[in-house]
C-alpha cells in the first residue's frame, strides 16, 4: 500500500532507511499485512462491489435503482419501518443500562454475577432467543397466560408477529453489549469527582447533569452509535418474531427480499447501500449531539 | 550544634489577629464521639475534639491511622456510625455534603476535567446560585490570589502539579466556606513544590482567617503549618496540642517516634522519681524524662539525633553512649551517622566531621533531652 519513490538521495543526507525510519516507516510495517489483506478482501472490496452494483441498472441511468427506491412506497416505506424499531429500542436499552452500568462500577462480587447474568442474551444467538420469545409472549405464553390469570386482561395480547416481538427482540438482544461498554466507560470515571462536586454543593441532580454525563458523553455517544447500527441492521428476528411482509419490513428484510425472492441484486445493493447512509446520518447526529453536550472535551489538548 | 539544642524547640509563633469575618465565621466546631467503622474494625473511635472559628487544625498520623476518614466524615461523604458534629448549635453530620457549605482539597486535586481553571474554581459559586458577576469577580480575585490569573482558560490537564494544586486550593477558598478540609494535598507534589505550596497555603490562611482541618503524614507540614496539631493512631486521638506542645512534650512513644524523636532504645525501668527516669539499656543506664513516674517494667527511651553529641575522651556526664559505625550518610551541612550499640541497638546522630567506618565512638546526650515512654502496643 505504501509506495516509496526509490530516488537516490543525496550524498549529504542520512541513508534512505534511517529517514523513514524516523517517521515511523520500518520493516516492521510489513507485519499489518496480512490485517491488511484482510480488510481489503472482506470489507473494502464487497463494499465497493455492492457500490457500483447498485448504480447498474437495466436501463442503464446511474441513479434508477435509487429513483426507484424513493419513489416505490414500499420500499420507502421500510426506512421509517427501521427507524421506529430501533430508534425506541435504543433508547430503551440506553435508559435502563446507564442507570445499572453507573451504579455497578466499583460493586464488587456482586458485580460479576450481575454481570454473567447479563451477558447470557448474547451466548444463545438470535434464532434460539426468537423461538423462546415465541413460547414466552406467544397467545398461550408466560405473560399472557400469568395477565389473564390475574384478571388484568380478559383477550391475550399479540406480542409477537407484530412491531412488539421485534422490539422485544432487539432489546434483549442488544442490552448486554450496550451494559457492557457503558460499564467499562463508567469505571473509568474516577468517583472523587463526583465527590468533589458534593462537597461544593451539587445536588445529586446537579452532580450527575454537570459531572457525570459530561464525563459518561464520549463513551455513551459511542456506546449509541454501535447500539443504533447493531438495531437498525436487525433482520432474523424481524422475519422469525415479526411481521416480515408489514409493520416490521425493515430494510433489512427489504434487501434480502429484493436479493433472494425477486433476484435483483443491483436493487439489494441500493437498499444496503441507503441502510449504511441512514446508519452514518445518525451516527453524524449522535457525535454532533455529544460536541454540544461537552464542547470542552474535544478542544482539550496537551502542552 | 549548641545553637540548635537550646533554639531547637521553639515556642510557636504569634498567631496573627483574624480578619473579622462576620456571619461566615463560626465559633466552634464540635466533634463528639464520631465513630466510623469499616466492618468490624474502628477506623476512627470516638473522635472529640472542638475547633474554634479561625483556627488550623492538621490531623497528623500514619496510613491506617483514621485521619482521612475523619476529613470524610467531617465533608459528609462518609456516614457515622456514632456520635454527632455540631457547628454551633447547628447539626452537620446528617446533612449530605453539599448541604453543608463546606470546600475541600483532595489528595487528587480531584479538578473537573472536562472544565476550565475558571469553571472549575467558579463551580462551588455556580452551585450555590451566586449570581453571575459576583461570580466573575471572586473567581478573578481567588485566581489572582494562587497567581494563577494567565491559565484561567486552560484545562487541568494543560496544567502542572503545581498548578492543579494551586487551582484546587482556589476551587476551596472561593467559595469563602466556613471550613476548609486538606487531605494530604501536598503528597503528590515533588520537595520543592512541597516547600513552596507550605508556605502559600500558611500565608492564605493568615490572609484570609479561613478554618481549616489539614490531614497530612508528613510532621513538617503539619508544624509548621497548624495552630493545633491532632494526632490519631489506628483511629484513636494519641495526643493533641500546639506544635510546640506536641514537639516538645510528646506524651506516648508513637507520638515522639512521629514527631523526630528517631531514636528508640527499649530497655527497663531502673528507677522513677517523679518525672526523672531511669532505664537500664543493656550495661547501660540512660536518665530521661517521662510523662509521670513508672512502674517497674518495659520501657522506651526515644533521643532526637539532634540531641546526640559526640564527646569522644572528654568528660564523665551521664548518659554516654559507645557506638560502633556502621553507616555515613553525607546530610549537606553535617553527616546522617548510623552507629550500633554494644547491646546491638542501633542510633543515628549528626556529625560535622565523618567518622571513619568501624570506628568506636562515644556519644552524649543531655537528660533534658531524653524522653522515657512505656512501649507503644503493636496491633
Amino acid at each position: 500500500m505504501v509506495t516509496r519513490t526509490a530516488a537516490a538521495p543525496p550524498a549529504s543526507l542520512p541513508p534512505l532507511s534511517k529517514r523513514l525510519a524516523e517517521k515511523g516507516v520500518t520493516p516492521r510495517l510489513l507485519l499489518l499485512l496480512p490485517a491488511v489483506v484482510f480488510a481489503l478482501g472482506l470489507f473494502v472490496y464487497p463494499f465497493l462491489y455492492g457500490l457500483g452494483l447498485s448504480f447498474t441498472t437495466e436501463a442503464g441511468s446511474l441513479l434508477g435503482n435509487y429513483t426507484e427506491f424513493f419513489t416505490d412506497p414500499y420500499l420507502r416505506g421500510t426506512i421509517w419501518l427501521t427507524v421506529r424499531l430501533a430508534v425506541p429500542a435504543v433508547l430503551i436499552i440506553l435508559v435502563t443500562a446507564m442507570p445499572l452500568a453507573l451504579a455497578m462500577r466499583g460493586a464488587g462480587r456482586g458485580k460479576q454475577i450481575i454481570t454473567v447474568i447479563l451477558l447470557f442474551p448474547i451466548t444463545i444467538g438470535t434464532v434460539l432467543l426468537s423461538d423462546g420469545l415465541l413460547d414466552f409472549l406467544g397467545a398461550a405464553g408466560w405473560v399472557n397466560r400469568f395477565l389473564l390469570d390475574t384478571g388484568l386482561i380478559d383477550q391475550p395480547l399479540q406480542l409477537i408477529h407484530n412491531y412488539w416481538g421485534v422490539l422485544f427482540a432487539i432489546i434483549i438482544t442488544d442490552f448486554p453489549f450496550v451494559f457492557l461498554l457503558l460499564l467499562s466507560y463508567a469505571s473509568g470515571i474516577d468517583p472523587s469527582y463526583e465527590r468533589a462536586a458534593a462537597v461544593f454543593g451539587a445536588s445529586p441532580r446537579q452532580r450527575f447533569l454537570r459531572v457525570t454525563l459530561p464525563l459518561f458523553a464520549p463513551g455513551l455517544a459511542i456506546t449509541t452509535s454501535l447500539a443504533f447500527v447493531l438495531a437498525f441492521g436487525t433482520f432474523p428476528s424481524a422475519l422469525l418474531v415479526g411481521e416480515p411482509a408489514g409493520s416490521t419490513r425493515t430494510m433489512g428484510v427489504a434487501a434480502y427480499s429484493e436479493a433472494f425472492q425477486q433476484f435483483d441484486y443491483p436493487m439489494a445493493s441500493t437498499v444496503a447501500m441507503l441502510m449504511a447512509g441512514v446508519e452514518l446520518l445518525v451516527i453524524v447526529v449522535i457525535l454532533g449531539l455529544r460536541n454540544r453536550l461537552v464542547p470542552t472535551l474535544s478542544s482539550g489538548r496537551k502542552g | 550544634m549548641a545553637d540548635q539544642l537550646e533554639g531547637s524547640a521553639r515556642t510557636d509563633p504569634p498567631v496573627a489577629d483574624k480578619p473579622d469575618d462576620g456571619d461566615r465565621q463560626f465559633r466552634e466546631l464540635r466533634l463528639d464521639g464520631v465513630t466510623r467503622a469499616f466492618g468490624a474494625t474502628d477506623a476512627l473511635h470516638d473522635l472529640s475534639i472542638t475547633i474554634r472559628g479561625g483556627e488550623f487544625v492538621a490531623f497528623l498520623g500514619p496510613s491506617g491511622s483514621g485521619k482521612s476518614t475523619a476529613l470524610n466524615c467531617l465533608a459528609g461523604l462518609l456516614p457515622l456510625t456514632a456520635g454527632e458534629i455540631w457547628l454551633d448549635d447547628r447539626r452537620i453530620d446528617t446533612l449530605p455534603p453539599e448541604q453543608r457549605g463546606f470546600a475541600m482539597v483532595f489528595q487528587n486535586y480531584a479538578l473537573f476535567p472536562h472544565l476550565d481553571v475558571r469553571r472549575n474554581v467558579g463551580f462551588g459559586l455556580r452551585m450555590r446560585k451566586v449570581p453571575k458577576q459576583e461570580t466573575n469577580r471572586r473567581v478573578e480575585e481567588a485566581l489572582t490570589l494562587v497567581r494563577l490569573s494567565h491559565k484561567a482558560d486552560s484545562h487541568p490537564a494543560q496544567l502542572s502539579g503545581g498548578e492543579q494544586q494551586r487551582v484546587a486550593i482556589a476551587r476551596a477558598i472561593v467559595c469563602e466556606p466556613p471550613l476548609v478540609l486538606m487531605d494530604e494535598p501536598l503528597s503528590n507534589l515533588d520537595a520543592k513544590l512541597r516547600l513552596e505550596m507550605r508556605t502559600e497555603i500558611r500565608r492564605l490562611h493568615q490572609d484570609l482567617g479561613l478554618t481549616t482541618i489539614y490531614v497530612t503524614h508528613d510532621q513538617h507540614e503539619a508544624l509548621s503549618l497548624a495552630d493545633r496539631i491532632v494526632i490519631l493512631r489506628n483511629g484513636v486521638v494519641e495526643q493533641a496540642g500546639t506544635p510546640s506542645e506536641v514537639y516538645i512534650e510528646p506524651e506516648t512513644d508513637f507520638v515522639a517516634g512521629f514527631l523526630g524523636y528517631r531514636n528508640a532504645l527499649t530497655g527497663n525501668v531502673d528507677e522513677s522519681h517523679g518525672r526523672q527516669t531511669t532505664v537500664a539499656v543493656g550495661d547501660l543506664r540512660l536518665v530521661g524524662k517521662s510523662p509521670a513516674a513508672m512502674p517497674t517494667g518495659d520501657a522506651v527511651v526515644r533521643i532526637r539525633p539532634d540531641d546526640l553529641m559526640v564527646c569522644n575522651g572528654g568528660g564523665t556526664g551521664p548518659n554516654r553512649i559507645p557506638l560502633l559505625i556502621e553507616v555515613v550518610e553525607y546530610g549537606g551541612r553535617e553527616f546522617v551517622v548510623e552507629g550500633v550499640t554494644p547491646a546491638g541497638q542501633r542510633l543515628y546522630f549528626m556529625a560535622s566531621e565523618a567518622p571513619r567506618l568501624g570506628d568506636s565512638v562515644t556519644v552524649a546526650v543531655e537528660p533534658e533531652n531524653v524522653r522515657v515512654f512505656a512501649p507503644t502496643e503493636e496491633t
